[in-house]
């Protein structure tokens, strides 16, 4: 009983709901990867520059229009086309070779795009304003509306994916692709397009989430660094290619990490993340949340 | 003499494929008529599956030509062959496994130009031939039984309204009971003008589905006749099959 006391409650409250709003984040960025993983089978080192690269365009359309969410909408259009030109010049190519190519050719526009930002934008952050800066008080904490709607929205924009996924056409055809490729052309199911469409939605999903995470942290170039390690941590944690294990895993880990700063400084509480892949790799290395849902 | 089709649906003209280094296909030659149910016989590993996918455009013949309709298709990606009118019913079946019946369904249904009545009425023929596919409508494509899971492909196949339907070995693995039904498919098939190319190790039920029978040796077609000419017990079936 006394060691219940020496717990702090308010404190694992309020990590908790940090906990969520990282997680909700982190399962916007990784279902993009997890999806592109799923039905091509390839890890897009780039995924965190492009949701670098939503942040800034999210801050010019911001200081051009002054509303954050046409902000939001444009730089995740603008990101999902900058995807699908990526897919065509530099993977369309590289299908069904060695995925040591395709490593190599990913890693190659993650260095290009984040050098670019750097010519580009400068090394100095820029802020994006948040859309409202409401508080409410949380014990004695001031705590901020706008955390609470990035989680809703992550959570709206995957709900949007999976009805897409579950009940579209095309949702039918992303799952028959991911599931047996060569069949799925034999049905008359256009692969290329599939393939090209996915790396766009899953290019646009990170940009989104740039622009929605922007407020919280500077935008600078080299943001999507943070973001790709624990996005693969993720990825790998859930089971590749399984988005459902990938958003359990994503909220999983943040939370964990959010209650091991309880005890310890953040930047020590990432090992939490680390400690979680090598155990996974060890004992379920098909993933912790692995289970056929894909 | 064995009657060849005025203007065939399908024409494959001496097709060569290789895999990897080794030579598969060695100038195979063969037509298909409008409605016609033509079997393809030959032990393993003679090219009667790379002869079926070389047709549905999934393996590319590095010579010859493939024409449908009298539309060289040789070079078409394999979505596009589909879209000609091309089933492909594969040996191992290959049911998306994770994709409820209805659903795998739906790959080859939701096309453009296919209207909800339409859509609805390929649905019903089929769930009239199948029944058995209607009870597991909402059930995954894996969790079937093997002669489900080959209905279901024949069935899936169906529904791109093809003119000509490549069934890889449909019997193979099967209960009796399930074997008779493929026969009656494959009849209703030839009923509906459909024509299909078999392929088949069940010789007495290729003669008899078939109106015409190719028998392809190391990569070649080394004998070809109606069915009706030849017997389970020919010299020729013997020396090619080893029946």
């Amino acid at each position: 009983m006394e060691f219940l006391q020496t717990i702090p409650f308010d404190q694992l409250l309020i990590q908790t709901i940090n906990g969520i709003v990282t997680g909700m984040i982190l399962a916007l960025v990784a279902s993009g990867l997890t999806l592109i993983f799923g039905i091509m089978d390839v890890v897009n080192f780039a995924h965190g520059e492009l949701f670098m690269l939503g942040a800034y365009f999210g801050v010019i359309v911001l200081g051009a229009t002054g509303d954050f969410w046409l902000a939001l909408v444009a730089a995740s259009l603008i990101i999902a086309l900058l995807g699908a030109a990526i897919y065509l010049t530099t993977l369309r190519p590289l299908l069904g070779r060695d995925p040591l190519t395709t490593l190599l050719s990913t890693f190659g526009v993650s260095l290009g795009l984040q050098n670019y930002a750097l010519w580009q934008f400068g090394p100095v952050a820029r802020k994006i304003a948040e859309p409202f800066t409401g508080h409410f008080s949380l014990f004695y904490l001031d705590y901020p509306w706008y955390r609470l709607v990035i989680a809703l929205l992550s959570a709206a924009i995957i709900g949007a994916l999976w009805l897409f996924l579950k009940f579209g056409t095309f949702g039918i055809w992303i799952r028959a692709t991911t599931q047996d490729r060569v069949m799925a052309q034999a049905m008359g199911i256009p692969v290329p397009w599939v393939l090209t469409v996915v790396f766009a939605i899953g290019a646009g999903m990170a940009g989104a989430s740039g622009v929605l995470f922007g407020p919280l942290v500077g935008v600078n170039p080299t943001m999507g660094l943070d973001w790709i390690l624990k996005t693969l941590i993720v990825v790998v944690v859930g089971g590749m290619g399984n988005l459902a294990g990938s958003i359990a895993a994503a909220i999983f880990i943040s939370l964990l990490e959010a209650y091991a700063a309880l005890w310890v400084s953040p930047a020590q509480a990432v090992i939490v993340s680390f400690v979680v892949l090598i155990l996974t790799l060890l004992f379920r290395p098909t993933g912790l949340f692995a289970s056929s849902a894909k | 003499m064995t009657r060849v089709p005025m203007q065939p649906l399908l024409a494959v003209e001496d097709i060569h494929t290789y895999y990897g280094k080794s030579h598969i296909l060695h100038g195979v030659s063969m037509e298909v008529g409008n409605g016609e149910v033509v079997g393809l016989l030959g032990r393993n590993g003679v090219g009667k599956s790379t002869t079926l996918k070389a047709v549905a455009g999934l393996v590319h013949p590095s010579g010859g030509e493939v024409r449908f309709e009298g539309r060289p298709i040789t070079r078409l990606p394999a979505h596009r062959v589909a879209r000609l009118g091309v089933g492909y019913v594969p040996e191992e079946r290959r049911i998306f496994p994770l994709l409820t019946v209805i659903e795998n369904l739906r790959t080859g249904l939701d096309r453009h130009g296919v209207t909800t009545a339409r859509k609805k009425e390929l649905l019903e023929k089929v769930y009239a031939y199948f029944p058995v596919l209607a009870e597991r409508r909402s059930q995954a494509g894996g969790t079937l039984s093997g002669g489900e899971q080959q209905m279901l492909a024949i069935a899936r196949a169906m529904m791109l309204e093809p003119k000509i339907i490549l069934l890889d070995e449909p019997t193979e693995g099967l209960m009796p009971r399930m074997v008779s039904q493929i026969r009656e498919i494959i009849e209703v098939l030839h009923r509906e003008h459909v024509a299909v190319l078999l392929v088949e190790q069940n010789v007495p039920l290729t003669l008899e589905a078939s109106q015409r029978i190719y028998i392809l040796e190391k990569g070649v077609v080394r004998h070809h006749a109606p069915a009706v000419e030849l017997q389970v017990d020919d010299a020729v079936i013997h020396q090619y099959l080893g029946v």
